[in-house]
C-alpha cells in the first residue's frame, strides 16, 4: 500500500495545506512548511497542548493547533499580530512565573523558551515577577534539576513514559502551586533510576534537565539558536534534542 | 594616618556634607563629612550604599555555572570575576589547565586590562588631570574631553573598543561571554580572529606609549603637587610570578611595608586567609581586609596597578619595563607611595598589556584544540588573579552533589576601602579643612577616589554580616529604646 492520497485541504493564512485523516493541523501545518509557534508540542511524542502557543483561528474561532485535527474546508488564521501578541503575552507569563535568568543559564542560547521569546519580539517580561521559591535537586550524579526553569510542558513525563518506560516524572499541585516531581519515595532524582542516557534528560526545551558538568562547553557562536530563529530549528525534518 | 578622623567623637552640632553619588566612578558610593562652624572637618567617610549579595545567593547554583552567574557582578570587569571564578572551579574539577588554554585566558585577561585601563583614565579620570579638579562642572567630563582634546578622546575609545574585541574573540562576546570553563576554554583561537587582532596592535601599542607619556608630562608639570596630594604611605600587596616579574593572571601573593619591606612573599593563595582578614564596620556595605600578622590597626594596604608596579621585580614586556624604571626613579622614588601615582602604574600596565597581547597573538598555541582537562575532585576551590582595580579573591566550596554551599569573595576595591577612606581623610584635612567649601573644592576628594578607579559594584559584601545598632527616641530626643546585631548575627539591647 503506498502512502494514503491527501486530497483534502485546509488553508493556513491563505496557503493551501494538504492533510491526511486524523492528521492535527500543527503536524499538517509542519509537513507543508507552515511554522505555528510551539514549545510543548514535539513530533516526537503525543500533543500535550498546554502551552498554548500554538492557539489558531480556525473558522473564526481560537483552537489549540497541536491537538485540533484538521478537516476539509478548516480556514486557518496563524501569522497574525493578534495571534502573535496573545502568544507573547503566554511567554511573557511564562518568564515571570518561573525564575528564568538567562544571562546566567547553561541552555541560553539552546532555550526553546527564550528562541521563542526573540521570534515573538519579546522586550521584556512586562508582567511583574512572582518570584516564587522553586526547588533545585541536585542529588542525581550526572542530572541537575532545576524547577526554577520549569515552563510544565510534560515533554519530559511523556520521554520518560512513552520511551523510557520509566515514568520518574510527573506533575502535581494545582494552580500556582502546580510543579514537576519525581517519582520516588524521597522525591529525589537521586533515587530514581534515571540515566543521563534516558529520552527524558534530553528533551527539556528550557534549562531545568540538564547534564551535569557539561554547561557552557559549546562556544557561543556554535548554540542552536545563534544563528537561526526558532521557526526555522523546529521546522528541520527531525527536532534535535535539546542538550 | 588619620584615623580619628572615622569617627568625630562629638558628631553632635556638627554640618553635614554629602558628596552623593560620587561621580565617575563604578558603582554607587557617597563620602560624608562632619564640619564644625569654622569648617573643621571632624569626621570623613567613603561610604558604599548598594547591595548586591551574590555570595548569598550563588548558593546551591551548580558550581560550573558560578563563573558565569558571578562575571554579571560588574559590566567593565566581568572577566576578571569569570577568571578568577574558573581558576576556583579548575582546582575543585582537580584540573592542570592546558598549556593553549592558559594562553587564551592571559589573552582575555590583558584584553580586559587594556579596556577597562582605557575606560578609566580617558572617561573618568582624564577631564581632571587635563582641566584642572576645580574647572568647570560642564567641561570636567568626557563630552568637555572630546570637545578640547579630540585625538585623545578617540584613541581612549579605540583602545577600549580593541580590549573588548579581544575579549569578544576569547569569550564569545564583549561583555559577559562565556569562553572560559572549569578546566580550560570552549575554544581556541581561529588564524582568521588571529590576524584580524594583529591588524592593528602596532597601533594599539603606539597610543598605549602615546598615554603613558601624557600621564608622564601632566604628573611631571607639577610633581611637588602630585606626589603630595592626598598623600600616605601605605603597605601594597599583589600577585607576583615566581620569578618577581609583574603578573596579572597567575602568582603568589608577595606584600611589602610602607617602607618597601617584605611582609610576606610568593604566598600560595590558596591558603590566603592564613594572611588575611577581614573587618566589617557599621557605615558600610564593604568590608575593610587587614593583614593578619600587622594586625586591625596597621594591617590595611593597597592593591592594584601602583601596588602591582611596585611589588614586582621587573615587567616582562620590554616598553613597560622600560618605563617602570623611569617611574620608580621619578624623583628619587618620590611617586611609589602617592595616591595620585595610580594613574602612572595604570597606563604603564595598559601598556604592558598591549605588549603581551601582540606576544601572545604570535603564539601557535593559540590555535590548538587541547583546551581543558580534569582531575580528582575536590570540595573547596580559591582563585586569584590580579584584575584590573586589584588582587581579586574567589573562594568557593561545594558539596557531594556539586553545588556551591559558601562563598566567599574578596574584590579589588575591597582591599583598597581603608586605603580609600584614608584618601579622603588626607585630602579633607589638606584642602577643605577651614575653608570655605565649593565644588571644586569637593571634587578633589572625588579625584582621591578616582585614583583608585573603584568598582563599588563589585565590592558590597557584607550580606548578614554588618554590624547595625537601632535607636528609638522620642519626640524629646530621650532614649527609649536600643538594639544592636554584631556582625557575628547576635543581637543584644
Amino acid at each position: 500500500m503506498g502512502a494514503p492520497a491527501m486530497s483534502k485541504t485546509i488553508t493556513i493564512d491563505g496557503k493551501n495545506v494538504p492533510f491526511q485523516d486524523g492528521q492535527t493541523i500543527m503536524n499538517a501545518a509542519l509537513a507543508a512548511g507552515v511554522y505555528i509557534p510551539h514549545l510543548c508540542h514535539n513530533p516526537q511524542f503525543e500533543p500535550h497542548g498546554s502551552c498554548k502557543l500554538c492557539v489558531v483561528s480556525v473558522n473564526g474561532r481560537n483552537m489549540t493547533s497541536c491537538t485540533m485535527p484538521a478537516a476539509e474546508d478548516m480556514v486557518v488564521a496563524n501569522n497574525t499580530p493578534e495571534l502573535n501578541s496573545d502568544r507573547k503575552a503566554l511567554v511573557q507569563m511564562l518568564f515571570v512565573e518561573g525564575n528564568h535568568i538567562c544571562p546566567a543559564c547553561e541552555a541560553s542560547g539552546n532555550c526553546q523558551l527564550q528562541a521563542a521569546a526573540y521570534y515573538l519580539n519579546m522586550l521584556s517580561p512586562h508582567y511583574t515577577h512572582f518570584y516564587q521559591p522553586r526547588a533545585v535537586d541536585a542529588s542525581h550524579p550526572d542530572i541537575f534539576l532545576d524547577l526554577n526553569r520549569c515552563i510544565l510542558c510534560e515533554l519530559c513525563v511523556r520521554a520518560s513514559r512513552e520511551v523510557d518506560g520509566k515514568n520518574v516524572f510527573g506533575i502535581s499541585g494545582r494552580g500556582i502551586g502546580t510543579r514537576l516531581v519525581v517519582n520516588a519515595a524521597s522525591g529525589r532524582l537521586g533515587d530514581t533510576n534515571f540515566a543521563a542516557t534516558d529520552k527524558a534528560a534530553h528533551v527539556c526545551p528550557t534549562g531545568t534537565i540538564l547534564i551535569k558538568r557539561q554547561g557552557y562547553k559549546i562556544p557561543i557562536g556554535q548554540r542552536t539558536f545563534d544563528h537561526k530563529k526558532i521557526s526555522e530549528v523546529q521546522m528541520e525534518p527531525m527536532e534535535p534534542d535539546h542538550e | 594616618m588619620t584615623f580619628e578622623l572615622e569617627t568625630a567623637a562629638h558628631p553632635e552640632n556638627l554640618k553635614r556634607i554629602v558628596i552623593e553619588p560620587v561621580t565617575r566612578v563604578e558603582g554607587h558610593g557617597k563620602v560624608t563629612l562632619l564640619l564644625d562652624e569654622d569648617n573643621r572637618v571632624h569626621q570623613a567617610r567613603f561610604h558604599i550604599v548598594e547591595f548586591r549579595g551574590f555570595e548569598k545567593f550563588v548558593q546551591g547554583r551548580p558550581f560550573w555555572e558560578v563563573p558565569v552567574l558571578v562575571q554579571r557582578l560588574c559590566g567593565i570587569c566581568p572577566v576578571s570575576h569569570n577568571l578568577a571564578a574558573c581558576k576556583a572551579m579548575d582546582m575543585i574539577i582537580g584540573a592542570t589547565v592546558p598549556v593553549a588554554a592558559d594562553k587564551l585566558r592571559r589573552l582575555m585577561h590583558m584584553g580586559q586590562i587594556l579596556q577597562s585601563h582605557a575606560l578609566h583614565f580617558f572617561h573618568l579620570s582624564a577631564p581632571d588631570l587635563l582641566f584642572g579638579f576645580d574647572a568647570a562642572v560642564g567641561k570636567r567630563n568626557i563630552a568637555g574631553l572630546a570637545a578640547a582634546y579630540p585625538d585623545i578622546a578617540r584613541q581612549g575609545v579605540a583602545l577600549r573598543r580593541y580590549g573588548q574585541e579581544v575579549i569578544r574573540l576569547t569569550s564569545g562576546k564583549r561583555v559577559h561571554g562565556t569562553g572560559v570553563i572549569p578546566g580550560g576554554m570552549n575554544k581556541n583561537l581561529s588564524l582568521d580572529e588571529r590576524d584580524y587582532l594583529l591588524k592593528e596592535i602596532e597601533q594599539i601599542i603606539a597610543w598605549s606609549q602615546a598615554a603613558v607619556e601624557l600621564i608622564k608630562v601632566i604628573y611631571s608639570e607639577r610633581p611637588d603637587f602630585h606626589n603630595s596630594f592626598g598623600f600616605y604611605r601605605s603597605s601594597f600587596m599583589s600577585l607576583v610570578r615566581s620569578d618577581g616579574a609583574l603578573d596579572l593572571y597567575h602568582g603568589g601573593l608577595r606584600a611589602r611595608d610602607e617602607h618597601g619591606q617584605t611582609i610576606f612573599d610568593h604566598v600560595d593563595y590558596t591558603h590566603y586567609w592564613d594572611y588575611i582578614h577581614e573587618e566589617v564596620k557599621s557605615w558600610s556595605y564593604m568590608k575593610f581586609p587587614f593583614i593578619r600578622a600587622r594586625g586591625r590597626e596597621q594591617g590595611w594596604y593597597r592593591v592594584g596597578p601602583l601596588a602591582r608596579i611596585n611589588n614586582c621585580d621587573f615587567i616582562p614586556t620590554r616598553l613597560a619595563e622600560a618605563e617602570r624604571k623611569i617611574f620608580k626613579e621619578f624623583g628619587g622614588g618620590s611617586a611609589t607611595q602617592a595616591t595620585l601615582a595610580y594613574h602612572w602604574a595604570r597606563m604603564i600596565e595598559m601598556l604592558h598589556a598591549a605588549e603581551a597581547i601582540q606576544e601572545l597573538l604570535h603564539d601557535p598555541d593559540l590555535q590548538s584544540d587541547d583546551l581543558v582537562s580534569s582531575g580528582e575532585r575536590q570540595l573547596r576551590g580559591v582563585g586569584v588573579i590580579e584584575a584590573p582595580r586589584g588582587t581579586l579573591i574567589h573562594h568557593y566550596r561545594i558539596n557531594e552533589d556539586e553545588q556551591i554551599v559558601r562563598a566567599n569573595l574578596i574584590v579589588s576595591t575591597t582591599h583598597n576601602n581603608q586605603a580609600m577612606n584614608e584618601a579622603v581623610r588626607q585630602v579633607a584635612l589638606q584642602y577643605l579643612d577651614g575653608q570655605q567649601i565649593t565644588e571644586g573644592l569637593l571634587n578633589h576628594i572625588e579625584v582621591a577616589i578616582r585614583a583608585f578607579d573603584p568598582c563599588l559594584s563589585c565590592a558590597t559584601h557584607a550580606l548578614g554580616k554588618m554590624p547595625l545598632e537601632v535607636e528609638l527616641l522620642d519626640a524629646a530626643g530621650t532614649l527609649i529604646q536600643r538594639l544592636i546585631k554584631d556582625s557575628d548575627g547576635r543581637h543584644r539591647t
